[in-house]
């Protein structure tokens, strides 16, 4: 296994994708590592194998999906390294990653890393959404682009954000059976949206897709119910139904067999949270993002970071973001002067001014509003590895409790096998709201590595083939 | 000058949270002084060892003393710190070794000591059912255990608030000390705090302190002892495992959990109290548990970590009187085996502080040990 190289990419989503394009082109010794089996990343998961083998669910998906063909396809041109099913547990400022891949750890030693680990939909802590019946819509859409499944029974969809109405779209067309679409946003908010981007952008259709989508479901007979609240999931050993109140008021009640939850995307931090760079907080979207320079470069200058993991800007931005990250990689590694650095990423640069021009008028149409911490139920869990309750968190903080990483001692919260990934956002936010002080000020859980699996097999072949010599005896 | 306290405590640590217990149960008013929140450094997050098994000879008798104390803990701060007393066990993996070993439980039986007893194949089967064909025996001290050191230190803290201890905690820290009059007064950023008598218990920093107020000279090294943890298994382990020859601690968690050290560093950044890994090391971490345990190559390990610790050249604390200052006192340096001895420790320094002594042999802990007599060659006095 070659383990020294100059740029090491970490997710062939994208951005991934076109920074090691970027990287490559310009000289540098790249390679890309990603754990899942193909390349494309969420929004272009399993193209490759779909547009090949399943042509009628690549028809479905439509071309925004097709899209990332291209992308796949001059990356696999440009024959760069690429180490599929490889996980990256950990980085440090010194440019080492820890890996796994095929079930064997390693140490790889890089000049630069890009990080293009992409976003995670936000947990939901809503009473009901640990049971069984219950996930993200964009879990369901993984399921569906990487292997062609779709939801059992009766399916009810709710929360808010592009993906929403995609999915609900989406899933219908394969044949899942939507019995309802519960939006968080109103109505008159949509209209109000659609009204400045005729006027003010034309850059982006997302919201106008989004409408079009309602159109077609409601054509379709799926009822799409805006505006709700509160809701809720009902069922006592799997989910059954779905509670909410709607705009007047009036709450109701649905069956259901699958509850599809999704409150946004946010950025996957556990890589620059790993590494302790400096992170900001994002007050409409409610997450946490690396705090960066133009080029992604963050607090710790070996990493760079580009797509999504930065802050979430969307699929098109991602590929700017990435090729800005190679450019100032190459001029920092010495392939690329500052002149010509600027040079290439003028166009850049404003690609993706158009694309995130958008950004700050989706942020505020598709707040997350199906958990909001300060209003979380004392009986729902928010910690599903230690099970803690919203409960359990409050008594913590009026014990004393400052912040996430004391909390762990209060509660064992954020100490199982997602490393905080499934709690952070809403304890630190709970907490928060408990103190009446701002998120920032209580911060995050410290993420320690091995930030994905790798086992004890996995390590010990890594130790040195000479045993060790013997210590004394401790006395 | 106005005094506000009895004592000021520097570091929240379990020795000053310990300290400020010990104090506060006898009437001393007492403020406890931290820049992080009591149990954020190594009192939080070791290995939770409750050992007297293996310990330095100078040690044997206050870890002795600090059992009894781990053993009715709910008695001094109402909450048993997840305390089992399931033993401890070092294991010889060869005959050479369990020599050794049985040397070892000879020496400390002369000093009168009971608690560290040899035992052959079958006895170590029977305590560790699933240990590898090639171990021999073992060093068992069956009232020995392990505790959680979140929950531990997290009791005394509490414990010491409802005792009235002030606690100034998440913000400066001690940023100055100054000898007026007859008191010492510390800054906190803005705030002062004065009283006739000072402890520092600053843990790894403690030496710093030590030099920088009161030029006392401990060679201290920080060091960042690496620790892991798995996913739960099945439960098939009740004693602390440690081995005779080579660096392991290994115990099961209520929770199924493997919680794994044995001394392997990683590097410390004590200024921005942070610490890098080894994964090299830890390899050698995971082979050594494989060697001892060939079950366990498919667990998954969940999180790793280190702390922050101070080490003296001897491999024992400083727990003393100033040679120079009257009113201080100091209690740092713990080697990587203060958890266990914190509950005494507290202890011991309220008697210094109280009644100007304790009963405990503390003669080989004082700061001055370190100091090169004039013209001699030869380093560090010994410590035994
Ligand atoms: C579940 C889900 C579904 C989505 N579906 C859509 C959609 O249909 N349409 C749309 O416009 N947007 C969708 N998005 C939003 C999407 O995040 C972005 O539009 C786009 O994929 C961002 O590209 P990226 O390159 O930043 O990251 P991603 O495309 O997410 O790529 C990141 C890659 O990094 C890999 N990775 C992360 N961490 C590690 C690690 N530690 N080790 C190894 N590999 C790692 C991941 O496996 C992944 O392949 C979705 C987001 C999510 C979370
Ligand atoms: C990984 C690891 C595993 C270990 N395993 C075991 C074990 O199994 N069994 C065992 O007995 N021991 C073990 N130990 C050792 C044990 O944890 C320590 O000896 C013990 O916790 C030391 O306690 P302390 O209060 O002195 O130090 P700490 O817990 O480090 O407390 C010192 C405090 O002083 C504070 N401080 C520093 N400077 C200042 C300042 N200027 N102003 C105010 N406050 C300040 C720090 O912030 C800190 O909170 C282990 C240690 C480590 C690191």
């Amino acid at each position: 296994m070659k383990t020294e190289w100059d740029v090491v990419v970490i997710g062939a989503g994208p951005a991934g994708l076109t920074a090691a394009t970027e990287a490559a082109g310009l000289g540098l010794d790249t390679l890309v590592v990603d754990e899942q089996p193909a390349p494309g990343g969420q929004i272009y998961r399993s193209v490759e194998a779909v547009h090949t083998r399943r042509t009628k669910d690549a028809a479905l998906l439509g071309p925004d999906y097709g899209h990332g063909l291209d992308l796949v396809r001059r990356f696999r041109d440009a024959n760069i390294p690429y180490w599929p099913e490889t996980g990256v547990w950990q980085v440090t400022e010194d440019g080492e990653l820890g890996i796994t891949r095929a079930g064997e750890a390693g140490l790889l030693k890089a000049r630069r890393i890009i990080a293009a680990a992409g976003a995670q939909e936000r947990p939901v802590p809503i009473p009901g959404w640990t049971l069984p019946g219950v996930m993200g819509a964009g879990g369901a859409q993984v399921l569906f682009k990487s292997a062609g499944m779709i939801p059992r029974g009766r399916t009810v969809i709710a929360g808010t954000g592009p993906l929403v109405l995609l999915v609900a779209g989406q899933l219908s067309d394969a044949g899942a059976e939507i019995a309802a679409v519960l939006d968080t946003v109103t109505q008159a908010d949509y209209h109000m949206a659609a009204g400045h981007l005729f006027s003010a952008l034309k850059a982006s259709d997302y919201v106008l897709k989004g409408l079009a989508m309602m159109v077609k479901l409601r054509r379709r007979g799926i009822p799409v119910h805006a505006g709700v609240r509160a809701v809720s999931v009902t069922g006592s050993d799997r989910a059954a139904g779905v509670a909410y109140t709607d705009p007047k008021g009036t709450t109701h009640s649905l069956a259901a067999d699958t509850v599809l939850l999704h409150d946004g995307v946010v950025p996957s931090t556990q890589l620059t949270r790993q590494l302790d760079c400096t992170h900001g907080w994002h007050h409409t979207q409610r997450y946490w993002y690396p705090v960066t320079d133009a080029w992604g470069t963050t607090s710790c200058e070996t990493l760079a970071v580009a797509g999504d993991c930065a802050g979430i800007t969307g699929a098109k931005a991602a590929e700017a973001s990435g090729r800005l990250a190679a450019l100032d990689t190459a001029t920092r590694l010495g392939r690329l002067s500052a002149v010509n650095r600027e040079r290439r990423a003028m166009a850049l640069l404003a690609f993706q001014r158009r694309h995130t021009a958008v950004r700050p008028l989706l942020d505020q149409l598709y707040q997350p509003r199906l958990s909001l911490p300060a209003g979380t139920p004392d009986d729902t869990i928010l910690c599903r590895c230690e099970e803690v309750t919203a409960g359990a968190i409050r008594a913590a903080v009026a014990d004393g409790c400052l912040g996430p990483n004391q909390l762990k001692a209060f509660t064992r919260c954020g100490m199982g096998p997602c490393q905080g990934r499934m709690c952070g956002l809403s304890v630190a936010e709970l907490i928060a709201a408990e103190r009446r002080v701002p998120v920032m000020q209580v911060g995050y859980y410290r993420i320690r590595p091995p930030i994905k699996p790798v086992t004890l097999g996995a390590l010990a072949a890594m130790a040195p083939t000479a045993p060790a010599p013997p210590d004394p005896l401790d006395t | 000058m106005a005094v506000s306290h009895d004592v000021i405590v520097i570091g929240a640590g379990l020795q000053g949270c310990s300290t400020a217990v010990h104090l506060a149960r006898r009437g001393a008013r007492v403020v406890v002084l931290d820049r992080v929140f009591p149990g954020r450094h190594a009192s939080g997050v070791n290995a939770g060892g409750v050992r007297r098994l293996g310990r330095h000879p100078a040690e044997i008798p206050l870890s002795v003393a600090s059992l009894e104390i781990w053993a009715r803990l709910p008695e001094l701060v109402g909450h048993d710190g997840g305390f089992r007393a399931t033993g401890q066990v070092k294991i010889a993996e060869s005959d050479a070794e369990m020599a050794r070993l049985e040397q070892r439980a000879a020496m400390v039986r002369d000093m009168g000591f009971g608690h560290e007893e040899p035992i052959g194949r079958d006895e170590l089967r029977r305590v560790v059912p699933t240990v590898a064909q090639h171990c021999v025996g073992g060093l068992i001290s069956r009232a020995d255990g392990f505790a959680s050191p979140y929950h531990t230190t997290h009791a005394f803290h509490r414990k010491a608030v409802t005792l009235d201890v002030e606690m100034a905690l998440d913000g400066p820290g001690a940023t100055g000390i100054d000898r007026v009059g007859e008191h010492w007064q510390v800054a906190s950023g803005p705030h002062r705090f004065t009283a006739p008598t000072l402890v520092n218990t600053a843990g790894a920093w403690g030496a710093g302190i030590a030099k920088r107020f009161f030029d006392e000279d401990v060679p201290l090294e920080i060091e960042a002892p690496m620790m892991m943890v798995t996913a739960p298994v099945p439960h098939f382990l009740d004693p602390v495992v440690g081995l005779a020859a080579r660096k392991l601690s290994f115990k099961q968690m209520p929770n199924g959990t493997l919680v794994i050290g044995g001394g392997h560093r990683g590097t410390p950044d004590p200024d921005r109290q942070t610490t890098r890994l080894d994964f090299n090391k830890y390899g050698i971490s995971a082979e050594t548990v494989l060697a001892v345990f060939p079950h366990l190559a498919q667990v998954p390990v969940n999180r790793c970590w280190a702390g922050i610790e101070g080490v003296t050249p001897d491999d024992i604390p400083v727990i003393s009187e100033s040679a120079v200052h009257p009113g201080v006192f100091h209690a740092f340096g713990f080697c990587g085996h203060g958890f266990q001895l914190g509950p005494v420790v507290g202890r011991i320094l309220s008697e210094l502080i109280l009644d100007g002594g304790t009963n405990l042999p503390i003669h080989p802990f004082r700061i001055d040990r370190f100091a090169i007599a004039p013209g001699s060659p030869v380093a560090p006095a010994s410590a035994t």
